[in-house]
């Protein structure tokens, strides 16, 4: 520790390359840290989704319903605590770039199966007793400025009404949200039994079931059981804990990883070839007051060792800025793509660290190893 | 010595000397390369993307949705609704003398893809028989035309491409019933091109449906678009919208790219942020390492402009090399490369074209960088006083 300022006086012997070199390091970690950090947060959003909660949708596709029948049916499978259903409702606020995401459900069977849904007291019951109330998401009532008691005009441009009106029209019971809010609280949840009576195709049937089940190591079972019970049928699913869901739901986007991967690698290339470089010019320039050193002294390794301090302590320092920089940038890059505001895990800011270490480790081990061979007397002489 | 010769003899001397300066010179060669690279690559991909579906849309067809509904699979048309678009003033006729229109329907089958075995979903689009005057693009190049009344479907060469068991031959199951492939197609490399096509009443049919999710029809010319537009918007009895083909699939590819193009914004500011550090640290290395040379030619009476343009041409000769392999790269290894992007309704499979025009606009930013990196350094060898300069040991 007492060489650090030794170190430091080294490092700023030519201020304006380590200034460029650290610029350019910094910028190198932005990169991987924002990258990384995206895959990372995806992964630990993956782990963070429940195993022991189901998802039971059609098998040839998310956009086939299933017939409501199949409730009870599943209800009765051992191992099932509650069932709850889900209709996608595609719906728009007075212009279709309005786009607003609404869902109808029996909000008793959706609150009981996901105790992370904050709802103000009272509303569950009010949405009980009004067929055309509403809860609407923290967000999405803010972003609109909607509030309790607000009647709203929505209108579809797949669900018809049954009395040929254009509006569907719900009135705000309550506003909800996720407790951690790592989900974006941006829905219109409106009745199921309201909406199935009142459009007209569809009826009776449901876009997606939630299934609780009493054991998260009996996930897979119960699934092909629930299956099971539709196999052959019209009306085939498919089901999946909800963190299996989300896994194959991310790789239909397609190989995101691969083309991370290649520009992170194709930017540490570069980057090592950087450093790597201005480290040896460095040293060649400052081989006469290496010499110095030795002369007072200094053992060889001791040297060496001064160098390689240097190189970690400028890549060290300009990749911990450059992911400090990532780490400020996360949350609205999540709240870009509509993930929440999500932190940049210790885990990527600990690994850029490790791999800023190894790219200085091995962009300064040549010359420092050079150092080594410095003959005192021809150095000192400048020859 | 007129200005301009001592320019051509300072930069003709330095770039002489680049070769003892290897080492540093090439960082700028590398960092260049790599900006580049990534930059064709990735540019390279979400222009593809775009214009695989721009490509699908033709100015003289027009697509008749729900009105308020942003795309197909969101927008339903009832049967009722059917023969007044078709019959609409400016829809051009077939060979048979029927109106050239397609009402048609869209559905979705999760299947698995070759590369990594995982479950993807492919769009299937039910089609009239008038689809072949109204899409000429499409081309059977294997097997048969499905045959109407008959659970039989034609495959897109992309969708093909992308995923298993879609051999003539092999069977798909829908909706409680299971359609045989018999034949393939090509549209060009266009979105068609990635789906599955069968005939519309019979899916329809089979997923037990009255209504339809779009119409598409061949226009007399590109001019009847209004006329056709005004007949359709106007008639009370209709709730759609319509838009010109083209422009329709302008608007999808736009919503695909606003977080691509975000993606790849970020990437490229970044890259090209990190190239400028990179070209200025080696020029200014450069420009020290000259130190004595430039003195002793300032002091000889060479001035300040041939200095500074030997710079600025190292710089720029250094970042052009380096542009042009970064591009060289970038072709070789993504040109031509077949890339599936999906979500839960379809996917797209499209070829990664790297254009004349992409590689040119990445060269010359590169060379602006390389400009940019150069520039400081020059001024500073230009302002370097003689008398130390000379005396400088570096």
């Amino acid at each position: 520790m007492k060489y650090l300022p030794l170190i430091w006086a080294g490092l700023w012997r030519k201020r304006v390359r380590t200034v460029l070199t650290m610029l350019s390091v910094a910028v190198a970690f932005v990169l991987f840290g924002v990258m990384h950090g995206v895959t990372a947060g995806i992964d630990q959003i993956i782990n963070q989704m429940s195993d022991s909660r189901l998802r039971i949708q059609s098998r040839v596709n998310i956009t086939e319903a299933l017939p409501i029948a199949h409730l009870g049916r599943i209800e009765n499978v051992p191992g099932v605590l509650g069932v709850g259903y889900y209709n996608f409702v595609g719906a728009y606020y007075q212009e279709p770039r309005n786009q607003i995401s609404a869902g109808a459900m029996d909000m008793s069977r959706q609150t009981a199966l996901f105790p992370e849904i904050k709802v103000p007291d009272g509303a569950l019951d009010a949405m009980a007793r009004t067929r055309d109330g509403a809860l609407i998401g923290a967000d999405l009532a803010k972003e609109r400025g909607w509030k309790v008691g607000d009647r709203i005009p929505l209108r579809s441009s797949i669900w018809m009404r049954k009395d040929g009106a254009q509006d569907w029209t719900f009135e705000i019971l309550g506003i909800y949200s996720w407790a951690d809010g790592r989900v974006p609280s941006n829905e219109f949840w409106i009745n199921y039994q309201y909406f199935d009576e009142e459009r007209t195709f569809g009826n009776g049937t449901v876009t997606i079931y939630f299934a609780r089940i009493n054991d998260p190591a009996h996930s897979a079972q119960i699934a092909e059981q629930i299956d099971g019970l539709f196999a052959n049928s019209a009306n085939e699913t498919q089901t999946q804990n909800e963190r299996d869901w989300l896994r194959g739901r991310i790789a239909q986007i397609g190989n995101m990883a691969f083309f991370v991967n290649a520009i992170i690698g194709a930017v540490m290339f570069t980057l090592l070839f950087l450093t790597g470089n201005t480290m040896m010019q460095s040293v060649r320039e400052r081989i006469p007051e290496l010499a110095v050193l030795k002369t007072y002294g200094f053992s060889s390794s001791a040297v060496v060792l001064l160098v390689l301090g240097e190189a970690l302590l400028l890549c060290g320092v300009a990749a911990g800025i450059g992911l400090g920089l990532a780490r400020l940038a996360q949350p609205s890059i999540f709240r870009a793509i509509g993930a929440g505001g999500l932190a940049l895990p210790w885990s990527v800011i600990g690994t850029g660290l490790g791999v800023a270490a190894v790219v200085a480790i091995i962009s300064a081990l040549p010359p420092a190893w050079r150092t080594q061979r410095i003959s005192i007397v021809d150095a000192l002489a400048g020859r | 010595m007129s200005a301009l010769s001592q320019m051509g003899a300072v930069t003709g001397m330095n770039l002489r000397s680049i070769p003892r300066r290897l080492g540093s010179s090439s960082v700028i060669v590398i960092g260049i390369a790599g900006v580049v690279g990534v930059i064709v690559a990735v540019f390279g991909m979400t222009r593809s993307l775009s214009q695989a579906l721009v490509d699908t849309g033709r100015p003289d067809r027009a697509i008749v949705l729900r009105s308020g509904a942003q795309n197909e699979t969101s927008s339903t048309l009832l049967v009722d609704a059917f023969a007044t678009i078709k019959n609409a003033p400016g829809v051009a006729r077939t060979s048979a003398g029927d109106a050239a229109g397609s009402a048609e329907m869209l559905a979705s089958v999760n299947l698995i893809r070759r590369e990594d075995g995982a479950q993807a979903a492919v769009g299937v689009r039910g089609v009239e028989p008038t689809s072949a005057t109204i899409r000429p693009e499409v081309k059977l190049i294997d097997g048969r035309m499905f045959r109407p009344g008959l659970r039989e479907m034609i495959v897109g060469r992309g969708a093909q491409h992308e995923f298993k068991n879609l051999e003539i031959g092999d069977h798909v199951g829908l909706r409680d019933s299971v359609w045989t492939i018999v034949g393939i197609f090509e549209s060009g490399g266009d979105a068609n091109e990635s789906r599955l096509f069968a005939d519309a009443q019979t899916l329809m049919s089979a997923y037990k449906r009255t209504a339809a999710n779009s119409v598409t029809v061949l226009l007399e010319s590109e001019a009847s678009f209004d006329e056709f537009k005004t007949a359709l918007t106007t008639n009370p009895t209709l709730s759609v919208s319509v838009e010109r083909e083209r422009d329709y699939y302008q608007r999808q590819s736009e919503d695909a790219n606003t977080f691509f193009d975000l993606v790849t914004t970020f990437v490229g500011i970044i890259m090209a942020l990190g190239a400028l550090f990179g070209a200025l640290n080696t020029m200014y290395s450069a420009v020290s390492a000259r130190t004595v040379e430039i003195a002793t030619l300032r002091a000889i009476g060479f001035g300040a402009s041939g200095v500074v343009s030997s710079v600025l041409v190292e710089a720029l000769l250094l970042s052009f090399t380096g542009a042009v392999v970064g591009a060289a790269i970038a072709w070789l290894l993504f040109n031509g490369n077949t890339i599936g992007i999906g979500n839960n309704v379809g996917t797209l499979v499209f070829q990664m074209r790297i254009t004349p025009a992409l590689l040119g606009s990445s060269v010359l930013l590169a060379c602006i960088v390389g400009l940019l990196g150069g520039l400081l350094p020059a001024l500073r060898a230009a302002r370097m006083p003689v008398a130390t300069a000379l005396r400088a040991t570096a």
